[in-house]
């Protein structure tokens, strides 16, 4: 029996590990057609990805990555498309920051507010696309779609001119203005670098280890309890999988839907807590288009909790490494866009392969313990 | 078995070029960026703390000294804002000596503080190409003390306080609204209709106002009477509109219907789509109209095939500033906090290339005497 999970685990690594390697053979083919060599440049990734403050930036890119990989996975994982992340998350972070600064409470009461009102906000976004399918029949990818549109450049913009600290820009001043009203100290949740600081040096050159990666951890558990140790997360998979048999054992997919749709939208509305906590504020420099890369996140991650944080912490590492490219000029950022999308295409077919070798296996298996039991 | 395997490499080699297919059409306005990219040495800064004192006079007094250059949105090749920086820094390395490496952030901005600090790893002196660099900018510069910073477009003071951010920290700012009248000015001299347009790359973030409140006022001060037609590609927190040409070239070609016969942007990399509107306009109605280009002097800087459609530029010389920001570096007399370019230094203007506005470049110089003396005050907001 153990010979048998130990061929299970290596079953489950072999399709990321195969995804892997032949991105990074295919991603050295179009180095070398642009002229770089792919040595020197992944020998100065790895360099730079081993530095401590540069893990920082990974574990910061990846925190958000982390959240709305799993926002997106919650739809997945009951057939639901939720494209709606990205506006989801935006709004959600906007109202937020200035809920979050029109009070002023103790630390724990400030910071847990603003994150319920966050997750509220996302969650009732994409309940509206919720509500739309279950009782109009409209697609959640179409409805998606357009909410974003809604969001982003119609009320985000609205509201961020709105809610602009002081009232107006002054294009005299300093830029440095532009945005909502700087949220008190209590509610930006403070960096934990003396919690990494425990297992190595100091932290250097002023990088701070977002506190959210704390939240993104909790939210991966309770995913995982959620999906399977619940009812709801049973159900949810079973009308996945096949909606009319779920139908047939009793499971509401109104209900389901509803609910997946606006559990993906509550985690997508903490997607921006981390940007809110390092700026203090909604301002220009908030990122957007994480809502769209935690879609492939969720991909590579395969639903899973745990694979979609190597997935993002793999996102990460590369958005970071291409910097550290230009700056040497061992090869132009571009290609770390090639091997995101190579090493996505590349787990999607190789868990397809993997799969299908694994039910051939499994059915001869089967077959040489029936004939034993014959015997 | 093996046919199994074949097809699936197959689709891996067909994927594979697809992937590289989608970069390629998508790295159009970064073409050219590996081609002049300098590889940063790898002198560690330290070693060049003696050349920022008097050089040899014989060797350029920038040898042996590195800069680092962080585009921003639309990044090398926007015929407009970055490569006059760019413009700016290849001028550094060929007057002064100096060597430099050059970065673009993700197309999400996320790792702008990651590429400061890069840069301020392997170079004394760092320029910021944009204001959404500022807080960054402040932040790593707090960590970089031997480092100094430039930032183009943000003052980088603490108004609160009354003084810079950081010690090591520069900010460039334009005049962008007086220069923007000058313009604003000679399309009013120039239209036949009375009707001339305004497009702006992103709205309400206090920046591009600066140019449609300039241009509204130099063309009101020619004539009062004159329509303008003024709209925003995108809104902030929006950025998009400074790089999309398609969008632009949309509503040019709506404001030439409008009866507008000139077209100011204020767009960045949009712009390109504005020159197209006109030659296209100009072609099918038989009538000429005009785009007026910003920031580089984009007679020099658009497809050939656009160039005679650029009746002049508001010249926002940020390769100025770029070459003065390492220059003071290199003499030791970088200073910090706001720098503001002008027309009295020809931080601001306009561009004469084409000839298409020598006709009446004596009224314009009237203009700007005007205003440099402080006859005329360019209010720098619309309200």
């Amino acid at each position: 029996m153990k010979n048998g999970s130990i061929r299970r685990i290596a079953l489950a690594l072999a399709a990321p590990f195969a995804a892997v390697v032949f991105a990074t053979i295919a991603s050295s083919i179009f180095l070398l057609i642009a002229g770089s060599n792919p040595f020197t440049a992944y020998g100065d990734m790895f360099e730079y990805g081993s530095r401590l403050e540069i893990q920082v930036d990974i574990l910061n890119r990846a925190t958000p990555l982390y959240i709305s990989g799993v926002a997106a996975a919650i739809g997945f994982r009951m057939n639901l498309f939720n494209i709606g992340v990205e506006g989801q998350y935006r709004l959600a972070a906007i109202v937020a920051a200035y809920v979050g600064a029109s009070v002023s409470l103790p630390g724990v009461l400030h910071v847990g507010l603003i994150l319920v009102v966050a997750m509220l906000v996302g969650g009732a976004y994409s309940g509206v696309a919720g509500v739309l399918k279950v009782t109009r029949g409209v697609n959640e990818v179409i409805s998606t779609i357009m909410l974003n549109a809604i969001a982003i450049s119609g009320l985000i913009a609205w509201l961020v001119r709105e809610w602009q600290a002081g009232g107006s820009v002054d294009a005299t001043t300093s830029n440095l203005g532009v945005g909502t009203e700087p949220i008190d100290e209590s509610g930006l949740i403070p960096n934990i670098n003396s919690w990494l600081e425990v297992f190595t040096r100091e932290i250097g050159k002023g990088k701070e280890l977002t506190g959210v990666i704390l939240v993104a951890i909790v939210v991966g558990i309770l995913y995982h309890i959620l999906i399977n140790r619940t009812r709801f997360g049973f159900d949810l998979r079973a009308t996945g999988i096949n909606p009319f048999a779920a139908r047939a054992g009793g499971v509401s997919d109104k209900k389901m839907v509803l609910g997946a749709m606006v559990l993906s939208g509550v985690v997508a509305g903490l997607v921006g807590m981390a940007e809110i906590a390092k700026l203090g504020r909604f301002n220009p420099n908030f990122v957007g288009g994480l809502g769209f890369a935690g879609i492939a996140v969720a991909l590579l991650g395969r639903n899973h909790p745990g694979g979609i944080a190597i997935g993002a912490l793999l996102f990460a590492f590369l958005d970071t490494a291409s910097g550290v490219l230009q700056v040497t000029g061992s090869a132009s950022r571009e290609i770390v866009f090639i091997m995101q999308g190579i090493i996505l295409l590349a787990a999607v077919i190789a868990y397809e392969v993997v799969q299908r070798f694994r039910i051939r296996e499994e059915a001869r298996l089967a077959s040489a313990l029936l004939e034993g039991d014959a015997q | 078995m093996l046919k199994k395997w074949k097809l699936i490499i197959a689709l891996f080699a067909v994927l594979g070029m697809l992937a590289a297919f989608g970069t390629g059409c998508g790295d159009d306005d970064d073409s050219g960026s590996s081609a002049s990219e300098a590889p940063a040495e790898e002198a560690p800064a330290e070693e060049e703390a003696p050349a920022e004192e008097e050089a040899p006079a014989e060797a350029l007094a920038g040898e042996g000294v590195t800069a680092g250059l962080v585009f921003d949105i639309g990044g090398r090749g926007d015929q407009s804002f970055n490569d006059s920086a760019a413009a700016g820094i290849e001028r550094a390395k060929a007057e002064l000596g100096i060597e430099f490496s050059e970065s673009s952030p993700n197309d999400d901005g996320s790792n702008r503080a990651e590429l400061l600090q890069l840069q301020a790893d392997n170079n004394p002196i760092v320029i910021a190409v944009g204001f959404l660099f500022a807080g960054d900018a402040a932040t790593v510069a707090a960590n970089n003390p031997d480092t100094n910073f430039a930032v183009i477009d943000d003052a980088m003071m603490d108004f609160e306080a009354g003084g810079p951010i950081a010690e090591n920290a520069a900010g460039l700012t334009f005049a962008e609204h007086e220069g923007s009248f000058l313009v604003g000015a000679a399309a009013a001299l120039k239209t036949q209709t009375g009707t001339v347009g305004f497009i702006g790359g992103v709205c309400c973030f206090g920046l591009i106002e600066k140019f449609e409140a300039g241009f509204t006022a130099g063309a009101k001060a020619v004539n009062p009477d004159i329509i303008i037609i003024s709209q925003y590609i995108t809104e902030f927190p929006d950025f998009d509109g400074f790089n999309a040409p398609d969008r632009a070239k949309e509503i040019a070609a709506a404001m030439y219907a409008d009866g507008a016969d000139i077209v100011y942007h204020a767009a960045g990399g949009s712009g390109a789509g504005l020159f197209e509107a006109a030659k296209e306009v100009s072609e099918n109605t038989g009538s000429k109209v005009w785009g007026i280009g910003v920031d580089s002097d984009q007679y020099n800087t658009v497809d050939d095939a656009v160039k005679e459609y650029v009746l002049t530029s508001m010249l926002k010389r940020v390769d100025n500033a770029v070459f003065l920001a390492i220059e003071s570096h290199i003499n030791g007399t970088f200073q910090a906090g706001q720098t503001a370019f002008g027309l009295s230094d020809d931080g601001v203007g306009y561009s004469t290339s084409g000839g298409y506005v020598d006709d009446i470049v004596d009224e314009l110089e009237a203009f700007k005497a005007d205003i440099v003396a402080g006859n005329i005050t360019v209010p720098d907001s619309m309200e």
